[in-house]
């Protein structure tokens, strides 16, 4: 029943002008879990982050948050939830223990649990020299943590997390995946949106994939490689220019289901190690010489690219991909 | 929970009043550009034209230009702090992020309004110290001219300070907002008989300056600092207090409609 889940909604339409960024969402969060709303750019993450946290109107559908009607008792669920966007939002002249204090108040908290909560926070988020620094002193990493402290000042029982790591380092991003594991292990709820199917894999228990407003597909990690089945083989040439000429070559194996991505012509196969050789004689006899060569499980990556036709991230148009179906060339 | 205590926007935002206070002083621009400019405008004015008398009413331009100095004060620490900074929260995402929480939002601009008015209570302080101990400054002794001072004071920050909020969706980013807005507060300045005599400016200005809030501003910290007898260097020969009270009053309910119509927590294009 709706009001049992942590989020429930139900065909939530967001249109601005002409733009539609959410066509029918559906998307239940089930108590003490992770959802991963997994999606490419402008595929309406933020808009269904932002319904849900009482910050926009849907234009049509129903939601609710920890039972609550997002429309209706927006006040109840903001009680209820912690929100970090997708870009830190401290405030740069406040150090981060007043940052974490203002939070505090504003979510009526008594002072004496504020600040010792802060100092808490400050403890856990590895924010223990630089709390008394004015926060432009941060660095991006920092902010993010103070911004994710900020959200947990009052023990939120279901969290947003809209792209937590987008554009940290990877170092910084494997503190965060910690951090947002240990606040799982404390039984906190969370939606957590990214573009990046390896967060998605790492963190979510259930993964939830939007492209246009709408979800194309649902499940665990496990199942979306299902999807699309059996292994792939990546191959990677040492000549550029070439790459086209190999993915023609390899057509036979990959039975016209392949991709290319800069240098390396991926596809899935039937028949395990033996089709190695295969691969290796095919690009041979077109004197395509080898840089790297590897017979690997299906990634999220191949998941989207298989759902979409595009990749999940796909930022520079130099690397986009290409691909070719069922024999048809396009590149 | 036992941790939480029930709080309404106005104790809200009176709590607020802190953090916002350290926001404006520890923003070294801010700090400069909208609270220490009236006394260095009134060190370099006065330093120059300090000691010479206007015309022959006995009175010095530094006394005359402290009261142009206070009410500037006032458009400077609400409107053009506000209207810069506004835009800044707003571009880099701390006014959404405030808007995510379970603050009433009145407690927001209760906020706003007692940082400004601290804000403007110390720059006041200040500018009168420095007037009084560098260029002999009289101060007003009459209970009158006090209780002038105070609502003045009063009625002139609500209305700045609603025309500030409202104005803020003026720049889009924060970055430039500055040379959106300080020529404004300029021009204003200019034709507002704060650095040059009201009456001797061209007429066109002076009808021009009158629409405004800031030019009754003026004239009302005139009435508080100059003798009565100077009110028949005014247009007409009167300090008008009256009708600066219709003025304020009317700016004050359009810059709350303007504030309520235009405010926004998230940049344009976004909702
Ligand atoms: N305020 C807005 N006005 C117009 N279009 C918007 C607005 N917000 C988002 N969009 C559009 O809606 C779509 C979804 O955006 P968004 O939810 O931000 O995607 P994501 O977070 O997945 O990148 C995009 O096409 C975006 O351009
Ligand atoms: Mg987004």
């Amino acid at each position: 029943m709706a009001k049992e889940d942590a989020v429930h909604a139900e065909g939530l339409v967001k249109e601005f002008g002409d733009v539609k960024a959410l066509d029918g969402l559906d998307l239940v969060v089930p108590r003490g879990q992770v959802v991963g709303l997994l999606g490419p750019n402008g595929s309406g993450k933020t808009t269904t982050v932002r319904i849900l946290a009482t910050l926009l109107k849907p234009t049509k559908g129903i939601a609710y948050v920890n039972g609550f009607n997002v429309e209706k008792q927006a006040d109840q669920v903001r009680h209820s939830i912690g929100l970090t966007g997708q870009y830190a939002a401290v405030d740069e002249f406040l150090t981060g223990r007043e940052n974490l204090r203002m939070f505090g108040d504003l979510y009526h908290l008594a002072p004496p649990y504020v600040k010792q909560r802060s100092q808490e926070l400050i403890e856990w988020f590895d924010l223990i020299e630089a709390a008394d620094r004015p926060a432009k002193t941060y660095s991006g990493g920092m902010r993010r943590r103070l911004d994710l402290a900020s959200s947990l000042i009052a023990k939120p029982s279901i969290l947003f997390l809209d792209e937590p790591t987008t554009g940290l380092d990877p170092r910084s991003r494997l503190g965060m995946w910690g951090v947002i594991e240990s606040l799982v292990a404390e039984g906190t709820t969370v939606l957590l949106t990214t573009q990046y199917l390896e967060e998605a894999d790492k963190l979510a228990d259930d993964i939830v994939v939007i492209d246009h407003g709408r979800v194309i597909a649902h499940g665990t990690a496990e199942e979306l490689k299902d999807q699309i089945g059996g292994d792939r083989i990546e191959v990677t040439v040492t000549d550029l220019e070439r790459i086209h000429d190999a993915q023609t070559a390899l057509a036979p194996v990959f039975g016209g289901e392949s991709i290319v991505n800069d240098s390396m012509v991926s596809g899935p196969v039937s028949g395990g190690s033996t089709v190695l050789v295969d691969v290796v004689r095919l690009l041979d006899s077109q004197n395509i010489t080898i840089a790297d060569l590897a017979l690997r499980r299906p990634t999220l990556d191949d998941v989207f690219l298989s759902l979409t036709g595009h990749g999940a991230v796909d930022e520079n148009p130099e690397k986009a991909v290409s691909r070719t179906r069922k024999g048809r060339n396009q590149s | 929970m036992t941790n939480i205590i029930r709080q309404g926007a106005v104790g809200m935002g009176m709590g607020r009043v802190g953090i916002e206070l350290k926001q404006f002083f520890r923003d070294r621009e801010s700090a400069v550009f909208n609270f220490l400019l009236p006394m260095i405008l009134l060190v370099i004015f006065g330093s120059v034209f300090g000691g010479q008398d206007l015309g022959d009413s006995g009175i010095t331009f530094s006394q005359y230009f402290v009261a142009g100095m206070i009410a500037s004060g006032i458009v400077y620490t609400s409107f053009q702090n506000l209207a810069i900074s506004i835009p800044m929260e707003r571009e880099d995402g701390t006014l959404k992020r405030l808007q995510g929480t379970p603050m009433p939002p009145a407690a927001f601009f209760i906020g706003k309004i007692g940082m400004v008015s601290v804000a403007y209570i110390a720059q006041v302080t200040i500018l009168i110290a420095v007037g009084v101990f560098f260029f002999d400054i009289d101060m007003p002794t009459t209970s009158f001219a006090i209780f002038t001072f105070i609502w003045i004071s009063i009625l002139g920050l609500i209305a700045f300070t609603l025309l500030g909020i409202a104005y803020s969706v003026v720049p889009k980013q924060g970055r430039g907002a500055a040379a959106l807005v300080s020529p404004v507060v300029l021009v204003l300045q200019f034709t507002s008989g704060v650095f040059f005599v009201f009456t001797d400016l061209p007429q066109w200005m002076q009808s021009f300056a009158s629409l405004f809030p800031l030019k009754w501003l003026a004239q009302g910290m005139r009435s508080v600092f100059l003798p009565e007898s100077a009110a028949a260097m005014e247009v007409n020969g009167s300090w008008e207090l009256g009708l600066t009270a219709i003025v304020l009053v009317v700016w004050i309910a359009l810059g709350a409609l303007l504030a309520t119509l235009f405010f926004r927590w998230v940049p344009r294009g976004e909702n």
